[in-house]
This record gives structure tokens, sequence and C-alpha cells, in this order.
């Protein structure tokens, strides 16, 4: 594949209680956006594992986005906590292999953020087309 | 079916009219579909989720021999019930179903982009396929539903709905953490259109409910801590003031009426800062308590902090309430000059127009000014308030000395609804109003279940549209109540008891207390999940080093495989 054609391949994990209402309105709302990203529905940011982050970059994923509810509105209490303590370590997991920061990344999404949702996305799928693809991907 | 089985899947794609087909190639999905590995049957529906599209998967499972349906359409927050239901119906375990969202986050996102959201829509199918290859059969749990409702304010919407649930033969629980019930109607004059006091309507209300035995009111308390889930709720409630003993309940649903405030308009249009500058609730007061000064002339302004001033919504009850207090001095003082300065009247609904007609007949002025150049407050000579407004009619300005000017502002959230959000882990839109699950679908439900909407901490609403919410959550508890039963999700957590290393990391990250150690396994101790209570949030496989807890319906398997599937394409 040349450069010129590459466009970045996108995991987002969405948490069902906060940021995948927040997508889903944002479909409600229509509110445009890159078509880079896909969504892979769980019930809380908390099932997130560091291993999805690497098995989908080795496998040439370009960007993998975590989005749970705003802290302190997680609807199993803390999981969303968790999923950010876990975040840290996997952040810093991903430098010794050499990956960009920013290549990975969690942020939160509320149910009745549509607008948000859209400008986190457009901003990741921006981000990820400037930094190219994964370094851990072997030229896919 | 033996999940054993090797798969066979059928997937079904939706058109939803032109919501879908219209934005992205829908047949060419279904073709793709077809491709997969296990897939035996693909088909397109135009409405998948009418009559016609549920008897097409019911005829596909018998006629095909299908263990694993998917169907590619809106959201499973609104549809997935209804399509596992269908399965159900044709003999299929309902967790045999897979939902891919192709509309909200697909066809509804890219519209100009037809051919990466086709593209996009196969890749989700893709995941989608991998994802139902690895589905198993579970069962659906039963709990009691504790027969007892809580109301969670105490104003007209909140009394209404107590009462419904009440002479439904439950027991209810109205929580009102002011002293006395009946909310922002005890601030109120008269009602409209029956120009009735407020209290003919709240002193029947409150007979009704001192004299149910079912009914328990609590004043002056409010509620500090809540834990579980829809049907086994545990309240703690503390009187609001003094140190007086708490209240622990156990409910099964919880009705959210907890109402608004009136805006206070701190330096707009001289508020706060101009004598003879008062809300709408301040006059009612006044009207109330009959101390109002001699009136010449009155000035009202309407949409003061609203549509965009200090908040972006129209509060809906403000054009009502101004015309209506506009009328009331007209009578009052039959030979003043009342003028109501506006931007828009809305006088929405049935009979709100013809008030607002009534009120012109009986010459209530009403004064257009451009939204751009509000009117302009400030004190006058001799005790007046002076106003300057830009009349477009006229098209120039207008300095009038009044003796009132009456501020029409919206309704907004109380201060600290954040804080009661977080306790009952319910949303706030935009506009800080309680956020309901789906506008259209389920206006009165929160998403979580068990918890319900209703009145103006809904967003602004007037009476008779807080009593017929405050009805339609009563419904919606009683329906639960009634039932007297919940079935639980079983995507709860599960231990293979001969890779579990007894850790205990689990045990750390469970929010609810749900996994102990017991001895066994290879190494001693293994974790061990008590499905009661395990609520299915899968924060343990998370956290687990060995893989040897999982969350049913979301395991590492299926995860991994959607992640490939993703990825390469391949299965």
């Amino acid at each position: 594949m040349t450069e010129d054609e590459w466009e970045p391949k996108i995991l987002v994990f969405c948490c069902n209680w906060c940021s995948y209402a927040g997508a889903d309105l944002a479909g409600v709302a229509r509110l445009q956006m890159p078509t880079h990203f896909r969504v892979l529905r769980v019930m809380c940011s908390g099932r997130f594992k560091p291993e999805y982050a690497f098995k989908a970059m080795e496998q040439g994923i370009d960007g993998v986005f975590v989005l749970g509810c705003h802290i302190g509105d997680c609807h199993y209490l803390e999981g969303n906590h968790r999923a950010k303590k876990r975040f840290e370590v996997l952040e810093d997991m991903m430098v010794h292999l050499g990956v960009e920061p920013g290549r990975i990344k969690i942020d939160w999404v509320s149910a009745s953020e549509g607008v948000r949702f859209q400008a986190v996305i457009t901003e990741f799928v921006a981000h990820i087309k400037e930094l190219g693809p994964s370094p851990l991907g072997g030229g896919r | 079916m033996r999940h054993d089985e090797e798969p066979r899947i059928g997937v079904f794609v939706c058109h939803c009219g032109s919501n879908i087909g219209g934005w992205l190639d829908v047949p060419a999905v279904a073709e793709y579909a077809g491709t997969l590995p296990y897939v035996v049957h693909s088909e397109d529906n135009l409405y998948t989720c009418a009559e016609d599209g549920l008897a097409a998967i019911r005829k596909a499972i018998k006629e095909q021999d299908l263990n694993r349906v998917i169907v590619a359409s809106c959201t499973p927050r609104t549809h997935e019930p209804l399509f596992q239901a269908t399965c159900e119906e044709a003999g299929l375990n309902r967790y045999l179903f897979e939902f891919v969202n192709i509309r909200d986050q697909c066809s509804w996102i890219h519209m100009s982009e037809w051919d990466a959201a086709t593209e996009k829509a196969k890749e989700l199918v893709r995941m989608g396929v991998a994802k139902a290859t690895r589905l198993v059969p579970l069962d659906r749990s039963t709990a009691p539903v504790e027969l007892v409702a809580m109301v969670l304010g105490g104003g007209i919407t909140g009394m209404t709905a107590a009462r419904a649930i009440a002479n439904s033969g439950f027991e209810v629980y109205l929580v009102e953490r002011r002293s006395v019930l009946g909310g922002l109607l005890n601030r109120l004059h008269k009602i409209w259109p029956t120009e009735e006091s407020p209290r003919q309507l709240l002193d029947g209300l409150e007979a009704d409910l001192e004299a149910n035995e079912r009914v328990h009111i609590l004043t002056g308390t409010e509620m500090v801590d809540l834990k579980g889930f829809v049907g086994n709720f545990d309240v703690t409630l503390m009187p609001v003031e003094g140190n007086g003993d708490g209240l622990d309940l156990k409910v099964g649903t919880i009705i959210v009426a907890t109402g608004a405030d009136e805006m206070k308009p701190d330096g707009l249009y001289g508020y706060g800062e101009v004598e003879g500058v008062v809300t709408e609730l301040e006059l009612e007061t006044m009207l109330r308590e009959g101390n109002l000064p001699e009136i010449g002339n009155a000035v009202f302004i309407q949409c003061t902090g609203a549509r965009g001033q200090r908040v972006t919504y129209c509060s809906r009850v403000c054009c009502m309430t101004g015309i209506k207090n506009a009328m009331e001095l007209r009578e009052l003082y039959p030979e003043a000059s009342i003028n109501v300065l506006y931007r828009d009247i809305m006088a929405y609904g049935i009979s709100y127009e013809e008030l607002y007609q009534r009120a012109r007949v009986k010459g209530v002025g009403f004064i257009r000014h451009p939204k751009e150049e509000p009117p302009r407050v400030e004190t006058g000579p001799d005790g007046k308030v002076r106003v300057t407004y830009r009349d477009v009619i006229l098209g120039r300005d207008i300095v009038q000395d009044v003796d009132l000017v009456v501020l029409s502002t919206p309704l907004v959230q109380h201060e600290d609804a954040k804080e009661l959000a977080q306790m009952l882990r319910v949303p706030l839109g935009q506009d800080r109003f309680f956020f309901e699950a789906h506008v259209k679908l389920r206006p009165i439900d929160f998403a979580s279940d068990g918890i319900f909407l209703a009145g103006t901490a809904h967003g602004p609403k007037d009476i008779e549209e807080s009593i017929v919410q405050a009805l339609g959550a009563a419904s919606r508890s009683l329906t639960f109540l009634k039932a007297g039963q919940v079935l639980s999700e079983p995507i709860v957590a599960v231990v293979d008891e001969d890779s579990c290393i007894g850790c205990g990391n689990c045990i750390e990250v469970c929010p609810y207390g749900a996994i102990e150690l017991k001895e066994g396994g290879k190494r001693g101790q293994v974790a061990e999940v008590n499905p009661g209570l395990c609520k299915g949030c899968g924060t343990c496989p998370g956290a687990c080093p060995s893989s040897s807890i999982q969350q049913l319906g979301f395991t590492d398997e299926q995860i991994l495989a959607m992640i490939t599937a993703l990825a390469n394409g391949g299965d």
C-alpha cells in the first residue's frame, strides 16, 4: 500500500451507558464525522484490557480509543477509574515499544454529549492521520 | 440448540426506510455478509423491526436452521429486546443474537460518504459475525421486586405520581426536602386556564395522600445514598436539618420528580439593582399576599435569560405566565398601561393562543423588540423605573417610566442536581435537566431500569404536562411492581477454576463485593463469583492476569475475535 492510499483504521471501545449512548445521540443529531473508526460496545470502560490494544495494533489497527462515563458518573460506580489506572500503565508500556503518545487514548463522553462525541472522534482521527500507520503494525 | 454445533448465522441488514439505505449500499452489505464464514443466510429488509421483517427472521431461523442471528440496523439501546424476543419466539436463545449498529453510528454520521460508509458497515457486520460465531446460549434468572416505590420530589408531579401508585395498591414513599409539599405551586397566585388557586389543586391531592395508608410522606427529608438496582434499591434518607435519625429503605422503583427553580436574573434588566424590578414568581407572591404598590403602568420583559441570553432553551411556560400576570394586573388596575415586551410570543398548544388573543382584546399591549436590541432598564425619576426599548413596528426607541418591571425568566435545574444525578447514576443533559433514555421511544425512562422521570426535572413544562408525565412515570413504575419480579441479565462474570491463580485482583476491583476466594484449584484458592451480586460490568476480567475470569457475552475470545475481524478481515 502506498502512503497516499493509507487511511487509518481505528478501534473505539464505548461503554454501554454513557459513551455508546453519546455516540448514538451524535447520530440522532446527524453530526457528521470521519468514517475511520469502528465502535466495539462493552458494558463498562472497566472491561477494557491493555492486551486488546496490543492485539489490535500488532494486527495493523492504527489507534485505540476508550470512551467511558465521566469520572463520578460510572454506571458501575468506579469502572472508569479502573480503566484510567490501567490505561496509565498501558501508555508507559506503549512508549517503551516505540508507540507515539496519543495513539492510544482514554476519554469521557456522557449520554447527552453527542457534540462531544463528534469532537473527540474528529480530533482523534485527525491525530492518528498525522501520526501515520502504527509502528506495531508490521507494514500493513 | 447445542452451542458446540457448527454456527449457522443469519444476517438481516435493515434499510430503515431511507435512514440507512439512503446513505450507504444496504444490498451490498447484505451480499457481503453472505460471504462471511458461517453465514448461511443474509437478506436486506426495508424495516427489519416491522412485522414482516420480524417474520423474515423467524422464518429463516426455522427454514435455514439458524443458530445465530445478527441484525444490522439502528441501536441495541432501543431495539435489542425486540429482536431477542423474536429469536426466542422461533426457539432460539436470546443471547445467540448480536446487534450491529449501522444507523446511529454509521449512516447518520457519514451522510456524504457513500463508499466509506458502506465499507464501514461491512466491517461492522464482519465484527458482528466474528462475535456471533462465539456466542453461547445464556439463561436469565429472576429476582423479586421490592413492592415499594419511592418518589423524589413532593411538588405537583411527585404528589400525582405517588397518589397513582398508592391507588394501584402499592406502598410509596414521597420524599420532599422542603418542609411542605407542593413545590413551585406554593408560590403561584392563580393557575390557568381555570383561574383557580393552586391551593385547590394541592389541598385535594394532599388530602388524598394523607388519607391513603400506603403513602408515606417524608418532608424535610433528602436522599443521601443509593445502592442496588431495579427491583432492589437500598436508599438512605436523612432529615435536611438537624441531626435526626436517618431512614434506610428498600424500594423497587424510583421516580425522579425533583422539579426546577425559577432563574434569578441577577444583573439582567436591573434585577437586584433597580427598585421595582421583579421576577414572575415574585410578582405572584405579591399578588397572593395583596401587597402590590399602586400601578399606573407596568412592563413585562419576556425571554429574560432564555434563548441564548443565559440558557439556550425556550422555557415554554414563561410566555403564558407573563400573559397571565399581565391580564391579572390589567384587571386589578383597569386604567393602567400594561405592556409585554417580547422577541417572539410562543402561545403553544390548544388553549394558549386563545388566551393570548384574549389578553390583546382586554388591552394588554404586546410590543416586539429585536433580539439584538434588548430593552434597557435603569432607575427613573420619582421612584419610577425607566425602560427604554426599540419598537420594531415604529422603528424607534421608546422611553417609558413605569411603576413595575416584571422579568419572565426560564425554569432552570437546581444548583445541586449533579449530586443527585451521580447518586442515581443517571445523566443530565446539556441544559442540566435530567436526560431521558430516548427522546421518543423512552421519554419517561432513564437508561437504567427502574428509575423514571417526570415533571420539570426533565425540562420546563406546565402543570398539565407535568401531571401527564407523572401519571406516565407512575405507570412505568407499576409495570415493574405489578410484575413482582425482574429478569436479570446473565452477562455476569464466571471463573475458570483450573487456570485461576487466586491472586485476588478481581476481588479488589469488584464494585459490588460479588467475588470471594474459596479453597480449590491447583494453587489452593480460587475466585468465586456470586452471580446474584454481580452486575455484569466486566471490570474483573479487565484486571485478571491469567484471563481466568470472563464476562459472559463479552468474553476475551469474543472481543479479540472482533478485533481480529476488524484488523484483518479474517476470522
